[in-house]
């Protein structure tokens, strides 16, 4: 059986939590018991969130500990970096380089483009980088962001899981209009997690 | 058939398992989904309803348990309080079906304004309590509370938290729905009326009650006990009880006992377990409650066990544990020596992301409007519970207060009396302004500020129009501005009175905001669109002029029910002074490279930056 603790995490709004549903159903749909835990609420407007999905049955919190996530799984880089102290040693992390600019920074005119952050995390190592929102302009709509995440995240391998059965789990999930251009997100993703 | 489901969901799966005849509810997170379950799933012949509050959802369940139905009330814990006083007489006359009040507590707390333990509420009201660990374990553990519930005619808490709630597991599912047979309501007045005479009586009754009750749940499946017989023992209850498990698993020879009963407490069931052990880490949320209980067991029995927890300092007072807090604790009470650690990882300072009003919320745009229209007067902003509680945030900064629901309504009220009424000396202004002369009017003008209530419509319907009633019959001098944007949004767009559908999925009347405050007899009500900026803040200006309590619907739709594919566009004509920034605080504008821009995934096309852009700059909007 297998044990895989996967870390998701982003800005509320960016789509987190349809990405956390596909791969607990699934690593289910393989014969894995999962569990998952979901920021809700008021964190939800604009502040981070974070899904834990845990698979295998030793699993009895329901958050993962920290130094314990196998893949991290982010819409966002300051997010990623939020959250490394749960990335394991040898565990990795997909990281979508384009940055969501939270109003304070706005505000106070800091200036966060997120360049720091993927420089700090590029220097850190085990990270596999793309700007998901040019990958998904490219295929037309930034909507597709979560499941082109999840594409890199299968084709790294590190998910465990097979790319069909996560394709299956889309198509049941996505309104049938918008099907075709989901999996063409999931792959155009899976072939970046490829390299 | 499996499912799988958030642990709310799996609180209605196990309800409709155990036949519930009626479930009624308030929103409030971490609490909402169960309601919402039971109407994804086959429930023909149940009563299910979103009620106006948490204390009209107990008394409408009340009543069917009363009548031998099976009754599911759900609430978060604040909701609780609201539902305290029909609570507290219940446990007194008890019930004839089964009937448990879901009580959501909330660790953290993540959503909540106060952190706390509904175990405490249980013993305060002299009825059980049941605390699930897992998803799964609510599921079977909802089945048990109305066994129980039914077995000692007394409503039974079960108090699941946020973790539990909202963490998800597989369940099996029934496939359909059989729902309790009952028998009716019997008129009993020596039963159903509460008098004195019969609270005194069953006063004694309960606790002679509880006592067996305790003894019963000493052989309750989930009060339980692992690992070998040592001297050193955890004792856990609620989600603390999987942290500890996840730590436990690699230290078999410590003994572990979990307490899913809170109260009664099984105390023959702890007092077999605690043979040989001489002292015990209590590992729990919220308050001392297992912790105390065993100190008061270990006084009445005379045991020689050292108890740690909250009340010694080995866990914090406040706050969520974890499966890594849980560890620290454990392994600094076993004395196991930590495993080198990495130091952490220096990372860079990170931006941080304060929940904010999303992008083309309406709310943004009516607390623009008063704060346009009240600039440099003296005023009062009393906020409430909902989206718009994040009112609160800069560059708004238009919440001054808030306490709980309803509340601002009231507070509004009590500001303005102050102001107009009591002076620091204790001398009344209006005795004053009533006798001889005009004693200083200026003076007291210039203290008086204009106060202001802003309440969401779902909230109004909950606990803010009592409020108002109140406001008028004591000549208060308020603007009460109902934030209308047709849902209970924060908990996740439920129905309530104002919106014509209710969970038996009929169209309803509509209950009129505007027509029940012209009933009242305000001096003034007027509807605006918080989105046409002018009108709007000539809207607040004329209220404010007008003595007495005048109230301002902001009507406008939440923008995450009714989608809009309306887009703002920055012009070539932008001066980049930054000002729709700076003013409206707005998740999609922002800077990049230096220049203003609108990002189009976010913006719904509102135009409330358009109207403050001094230049004209903005279009798109319609």
């Amino acid at each position: 059986m297998m044990d895989k603790d996967i870390l998701i995490c982003g800005v509320g709004g960016q789509g987190t939590v349809l990405a956390s549903r596909i791969i607990a159903a699934a690593a289910m749909a393989e014969g894995h018991t999962v569990h998952s835990a979901e920021t809700i609420g008021m964190a939800q407007r604009g502040g981070p969130v974070t899904s834990h999905v845990r698979i295998g049955e030793a699993a009895y919190s329901p958050l993962i500990p920290l130094g314990k996530a196998d893949l991290i799984i982010g819409f966002e880089p300051s997010e990623v970096v939020r959250n490394i102290a749960y990335l394991s040693q040898k565990g990795i992390a997909v990281v979508n380089t384009a940055a969501v600019k939270p109003v304070t920074a706005s505000l106070s005119g800091s200036g966060y483009d997120g360049s720091e952050m993927t420089e700090y995390l590029n220097k850190r190592g085990g990270c596999i980088f793309a700007d998901g929102v040019a990958e998904c302009e490219k295929l037309g709509s930034v909507k597709f962001l979560n499941i082109l995440l999840l594409g890199i995240a299968a084709g790294s391998g590190r998910l465990g899981m097979q790319k069909e059965t996560l394709i299956a789990e889309i198509e049941k999930r996505v309104p049938g209009k918008f099907r075709e251009a989901n999996i063409k997100a999931f792959m155009s993703g899976y072939d970046i997690g490829k390299k | 058939m499996k499912e799988y489901v958030m642990g709310n969901g799996a609180i209605a799966l196990g309800a409709l398992k155990a036949g519930v005849n009626i479930a009624c509810g308030y929103p409030g997170t971490p609490s909402s989904e169960i309601i919402e379950t039971i109407a994804k799933y086959p429930h023909e012949g149940l009563h299910l309803e979103w009620s106006v509050n948490e204390k009209a959802a107990l008394e409408v369940a009340a009543a069917a348990a009363y009548s031998g139905a099976r009754a599911l009330v759900t609430m978060k814990q604040v909701g609780l309080n609201v539902a305290s006083d029909p609570l507290m007489s219940l446990a007194y006359v008890g019930v004839e079906g089964g009937m448990v009040v879901v009580s959501a507590d909330d660790p953290g707390p993540i959503s909540s304004q106060t952190e706390q333990d509904s175990r405490r509420f249980a013993e305060f009201a002299r009825i059980p309590v049941f605390d699930p660990s897992s998803p799964e374990e609510a599921f079977e553990m909802i089945q048990d509370a109305f066994e129980y519930s039914e077995k000692y005619k007394t409503p039974v808490i079960f108090r699941p938290t946020t973790r539990v709630d909202h963490g998800y597991a597989s369940v099996e599912a029934p496939d359909t729905y059989i729902p309790k047979e009952f028998d009716g309501f019997k008129k009993d007045a020596g039963r159903f009326v509460i008098f004195p005479r019969l609270s005194y009586k069953n006063h004694g009754m309960i606790e002679e009650r509880n006592v067996r009750i305790g003894e019963d749940f000493s052989s309750y499946r989930f009060n339980t006990t692992e690992g070998a017989a040592s001297e050193k023992a955890v004792l856990s209850g609620g989600i603390s009880y999987m942290y500890a498990k996840e730590f436990l698993k690699d230290h078999p020879e410590v003994k572990h006992i979990r307490i899913a009963t809170a109260y009664p407490f099984p105390e023959s069931f702890v007092l077999e377990k605690l043979k040989g052990v001489k002292e015990v880490m209590c590992l729990e949320e919220l308050s001392p409650y297992l912790e105390e209980q065993l100190l008061k067991l270990a006084g009445k029995h005379g045991l020689s066990v050292k108890v740690y927890g909250k009340l010694t300092g080995h866990v914090p007072a406040m706050g969520e544990n974890s499966a890594d807090s849980a560890k620290a604790i454990l392994e600094r009470y076993l004395g196991i020596q930590e495993a080198e650690k990495a130091a952490p990882e220096e990372i860079p300072p990170l931006p941080a992301r304060p929940p904010v009003l999303c992008a083309g919320c309406p709310h943004r745009a009516s607390f623009y409007a008063v704060k346009k229209a009240m600039e440099g007067q003296k005023t009062y902003y009393c906020g409430d519970i909902g989206c718009y509680t994040l009112g609160n945030a800069m560059p708004l900064d238009m919440v001054d207060t808030c306490l709980c629901m309803g509340a601002g309504v009231t507070m509004a009220q009590g500001f303005s009396h102050i102001d107009k009424e009591v002076l620091p000396n204790g001398k009344s202004l209006k005795r004053l302004k009533a006798g001889a002369g005009s004693p200083e009017p200026s003076s007291g003008a210039e203290k008086e500020g204009k106060a202001f209530a802003f309440i969401g419509d779902s909230t109004f319907f909950a606990s803010g129009l009592t409020g108002v009633v109140n406001a008028v019959y004591n000549e208060a001098d308020i603007t009460v501005c109902i934030l209308d944007n047709s849902t209970t949004a924060m908990t996740g767009h439920q129905p309530h009175p104002g919106t014509g559908r209710n969970m038996m999925g009929h169209v309803t009347q509509k209950v009129s905001i505007p027509a029940i405050l012209e009933a009242i007899g305000l001096t003034k009500v007027v509807t605006v669109d918080p989105l046409d900026l002018e009108k709007a803040v000539a809207a607040v200006k004329e209220c404010t002029a007008l003595e007495g309590v005048k109230a301002i619907i902001f009507k406008s739709p939440c923008i995450a029910i009714e989608r809009s594919s309306k887009k703002c566009v920055i012009t070539d004509s932008c001066v980049n002074c930054k000002k729709c920034i700076r003013e409206t605080g707005c998740p999609a504008l922002s800077l990049t490279e230096g220049r203003v821009n609108i990002d189009a995934s976010l913006c719904t096309g509102c135009g409330l930056c358009a109207q403050v852009c001094p230049v004209s700059a903005i279009g798109g909007a319609s």
